[in-house]
């Protein structure tokens, strides 16, 4: 394995590439959430996008938020060569709802807010809390392992190049 | 924002090595070796170290109290005096007022000066307490996984530190490539593929 400082940076834009992919999926293959055993799952764009695009020595950053905000901005940051930095999400499974914004360049997850979970009223309390909400965030962390596995399994394949590029960049530029 | 708050942060790491049996014992002896020491009293700037979730001023990790299952669930305490530049050099020429007038001087060597400004400094440190910020953790021990609820990056800094110090394991971070590397169950061949990558363009 490289070392980890140098490969943080060095491949900070597989994160990038990660949540790129992730918007063009969640707009047209409905399947990437197929590894779940729940039926009435869904994942949607959130109200936050943040792209950035290098050229030469110099950095544009674009941010897209507001609840009903446009996505054309970033469509048209995408064409120039921008790639999606941060990503606000919305999961749904039933009637619960989180939502998350996933930072490309680590994969950390920010803002994450969970369906209503039971009030603390005692000391006792607290311990229950504790299992019922990490069992929430450990809801959010298997779907991002199940994304970005599949991503990667994509990235490193030589369909990568061959089809989902491709058919990325036909999305862009539609 | 700690675990508990309405919306949190969570960065991941991937615990690397095991420890030695009774594993509780172990992480007990390790947590109150390496607990948050109180510096109100004292001239330090800076302190870090372990405290328990929920009752972060008065660590305790007796017994099994910071385990729940098969998680143990603690907190990293950093306490941090800060001393405004303008206080200091309030002080300093009140100090230097006084000292040029009891040695019936005109002016103060630059040794003079110095050692006045870390006497002033020393004694303004015991009068301002500590702000403490808390970080809460989730180990959960037999997956190695560990969740530090915050994103900023001097904090994730400390954890490492303190963690290695502590426990004699290595956090590893998550991210993009190291979670390639360990997690997405990619063949050597593919993970010889991962190392070699380089930026798609999508555009143009």
């Amino acid at each position: 394995m490289l070392d980890v400082a140098v490969s943080y940076n060095r491949f900070k834009f597989l994160g990038h590439e990660f949540l790129t992919w992730l918007w063009y999926s969640i707009e047209n293959e409905p399947d990437i959430l197929k590894n779940s055993e729940n039926e009435s799952v869904s994942l949607e764009i959130g109200n936050r996008i943040v792209l950035e695009n290098r050229i030469g020595d110099s950095m544009e950053t674009i941010t897209i938020k507001g609840d009903d905000a446009g996505l054309e901005e970033g469509m048209l940051s995408l064409e120039k060569g921008a790639v999606v930095t941060e990503l606000n999400l919305s999961y749904k499974e039933g009637d619960q709802e989180w939502n998350f914004t996933v930072k490309g360049e680590s994969l950390s997850i920010a803002n994450l807010k969970i369906p209503n979970s039971s009030q603390i009223e005692l000391k006792e309390d607290i311990e229950n809390a504790i299992i019922e909400k990490s069992f929430f965030y450990y809801k959010v962390i298997q779907l991002i392992d199940s994304l970005y596995g599949q991503f990667i399994h994509k990235r490193v394949s030589i369909d990568w190049n061959n089809t989902i590029r491709i058919s990325l960049k036909r999305w862009i530029q539609q | 924002m700690g675990l508990l708050s309405s919306r949190v942060s969570i960065t991941r790491y991937k615990v690397e090595g095991k420890l030695s049996a009774p594993v509780i014992e172990t992480v007990s002896g390790a947590l109150k070796k390496n607990a948050i020491i109180e510096i109100d009293e004292d001239v330090s700037e800076r302190s870090v170290g372990w405290t328990s979730f929920g009752n972060p001023f008065k660590p305790d990790f007796d017994g099994s109290s910071f385990s729940i299952g098969d998680h143990f669930i603690f907190s990293m305490r950093i306490d941090k005096k800060t001393i405004s530049s303008k206080l200091i050099k309030k002080y300093c020429a009140i100090e230097m007022e006084k000292e040029l007038s009891e040695k019936g001087q005109v002016y103060l060597s630059k040794n003079e000066k110095k050692l006045i400004k870390e006497r002033v400094a020393k004694v303004l440190g015991l009068r301002i307490p500590a702000t403490p910020n808390i970080y809460d953790l989730i180990w959960n021990y037999e997956e190695s996984s560990l969740w530090f609820f915050s994103n900023l990056k001097s904090p994730n800094e400390e954890l490492e530190t303190l963690f290695s110090k502590s426990f004699k394991l290595t956090l590893i971070r998550l991210f993009p490539y190291t979670f390639g590397e360990l997690m997405a169950g990619l063949s050597p061949t593919e993970r010889d593929a991962l190392s070699q990558l380089s930026p798609t363009k999508f555009a143009g």
